[in-house]
């Protein structure tokens, strides 16, 4: 039952409570770690990349239930978009995603953008390295 | 799902006598306290054995009692009330980094107006050094302010021992004693202290009340113009009601008191020791034994406060952190930073507060419950790859 005075709503709390993707990739193709510990959030994204597709995403997050329900969220919406599809990804529409976030959140779920923007250029950055050997 | 509340330092439910007492100040007794016909001499009997009850508790005599609407308010007038009452003799204010926000904040303001503060450090276990406040003492030096106990860390502060300091140099004292009041044993003669801030609805009182005790002879202005209640310090009707409540919740922790504080005391140690066996890297903020009878905290390192407070609240157990993302600050607790904690630790913190109504049975469902929770956020948490 949706509590109306809860902090986060359902969606978000149970993206908190059975975050998907969690966990570290073996070989990722590439890896964004943002954040702060400091500030109180840290997050790492790991992407699989085939043929220009991510097939698969996964994450380690350190902060508040808004964190890790962006995380969560942006994991999911990452996998099966080719890569420039995916550097679209704004915390705008993983908020959206959710069903929103109290406005003091919605600053959490600018790391989830950074992140996965970090992990693609990560991987893009190889991608011009192996071209050049 | 049985809940389970451990944040009897943020508020405690009103006990069932209090609200009882209480009752009949909304209906039958509703007199204006200051009418000389029956209805208000009702309301004034009540007010001044209210008043009698709280002096008594605290050793103080009932012309030294201020009713007011909260620890806050006591706080605010004990603050601006001597500052501006003195600031022809000075402008200097001392005080401490881990004073509750209610005393932090009007320092702010004094300051904006004029007035200096110091704010000074505290020791790892969040002590207060008293030769700290002796050196910080100057001629313009007219009022120092400590509190009793930490809300946070439930540190106990030497009071006593500052309070002798600042006599001798001729500058009041204040303690906001928020969190000791109807805890622990407080008497104002032995701490010689000339102001102390109490609130209600921390020892199963009312919300909206609280007391401030002035000193005979203490130079403070009114805090509230009107019609002169409160022996023209804090104008405004009285709040009878929950005047009677606070009566009636100090008469109830004055019979209470000794016995609950020792059984706090055993499950708060129950609870700490668990918690250091059950759960590795996690550590006790606060003193080892100078610390409230119910204050339990800790930090669990590579997690965030916020996070293990949901995860405690979906199991139904109710407790408090000093992180603070994206609330009132986006700053960690200010009590944990002063006392050295890094502030990536200061994020991980959580503090139980134990209270009348917990039993063994709760302390072990948290020992329970907590080591999963901890587990399954740490196996989420980039922080803690180095420790596998």
């Amino acid at each position: 039952m949706t509590d109306p005075w809860s902090l986060y709503n359902d969606k978000v709390m149970e993206h908190f409570r059975n975050p998907r993707n969690v966990g570290e990739m073996e070989n990722p193709d590439g890896v964004g770690r943002v954040g702060d510990p400091i500030c109180g959030d840290v997050m790492e994204l790991y992407i699989k990349v085939k043929d220009g597709i991510i097939v698969d995403a996964k994450f380690k997050t350190f902060g508040c239930a808004a964190a890790i329900a962006t995380s969560s969220m942006v994991t999911d919406m990452v996998k099966g978009k080719n890569v420039e599809e995916a550097l679209k990804i704004s915390n705008k529409a993983v908020v959206e995603a959710l069903d929103g976030l109290p406005p003091a959140k919605v600053h959490c779920s600018v790391l989830a953008e950074d992140a996965l923007k970090a992990a693609i250029e990560d991987y893009l950055g190889q991608q011009k390295l192996k071209k050049q050997t | 799902m049985r809940r389970i509340y451990l944040d009897y330092a943020a508020t405690t439910p009103t006990h069932p006598e209090v609200v009882k007492a209480m009752l009949p100040y909304f209906t039958d007794a509703f007199g204006n306290a200051s009418s000389i016909y029956s209805y208000g001499r009702e309301a004034r009997g009540a007010v001044e054995e209210a008043r009698t009850k709280v002096a008594e508790l605290i050793g103080a005599r009932s012309e030294e009692i201020i009713f007011t609407g909260g620890g806050t308010e006591a706080d605010n007038y004990a603050l601006k009330g001597v500052a501006y009452a003195n600031e022809r003799k000075g402008n200097h204010i001392i005080t401490t980094s881990i004073e509750h926000r209610a005393v932090l904040e009007v320092c702010k303001f004094l300051e904006s107006r004029g007035f200096k503060v110091t704010y000074l450090p505290v020791d790892e276990y969040g002590l207060v050094t008293p030769d700290d406040v002796k050196r910080a003492i100057t001629d313009k030096t007219i009022l120092i302010s400590v509190m009793h106990a930490n809300n946070e860390v439930g540190t106990i502060e030497p009071v006593e021992e500052i309070c002798k300091i600042a006599r001798e140099a001729g500058v009041y004292f204040h303690t906001d004693a928020v969190q000791t009041v109807g805890h622990i044993p407080v008497n104002v003669d032995e701490l010689k202290v000339d102001l102390l801030a109490i609130s209600g609805h921390k020892f199963y009182g009312p919300n909206g009340v609280g007391v401030l005790y002035v000193r005979k002879g203490t130079k403070l202005v009114s805090f509230m113009h009107g019609g002169g209640q409160e022996r023209k310090c804090r104008a405004g009707t009285e709040n009878v009601p929950a005047i009677v409540g606070l009566g009636k919740a100090v008469e109830l922790v004055g019979q209470e008191m000794g016995k609950e504080a020792e059984r706090q005391a055993y499950l708060r140690d129950k609870l700490i020791k668990g918690l250091l066996e059950k759960i590795d890297h996690i550590r006790v903020n606060g003193h080892p034994t100078k610390r409230l009878p119910n204050n339990v905290n800790v930090i669990v390192d590579f997690v965030e406060g916020e996070s293990l407070l949901l995860s405690l609240d979906s199991e139904g157990i109710c407790a408090s952190t000093g992180s603070a993302c994206g609330m009132a600050s986006p700053e960690p607790s200010h009590v944990l930073l002063a006392l050295g904690v890094p502030p990536e630790q200061a994020h991980g913190s959580l503090r139980f507060t134990l209270g009348r109504e917990n039993t063994e049975t709760d302390v072990e469902r948290v020992l329970e419950v907590l080591p999963g929770i901890v587990a399954r956020l740490r196996a989420m948490s980039p922080l803690s790859k180095s420790q596998k």
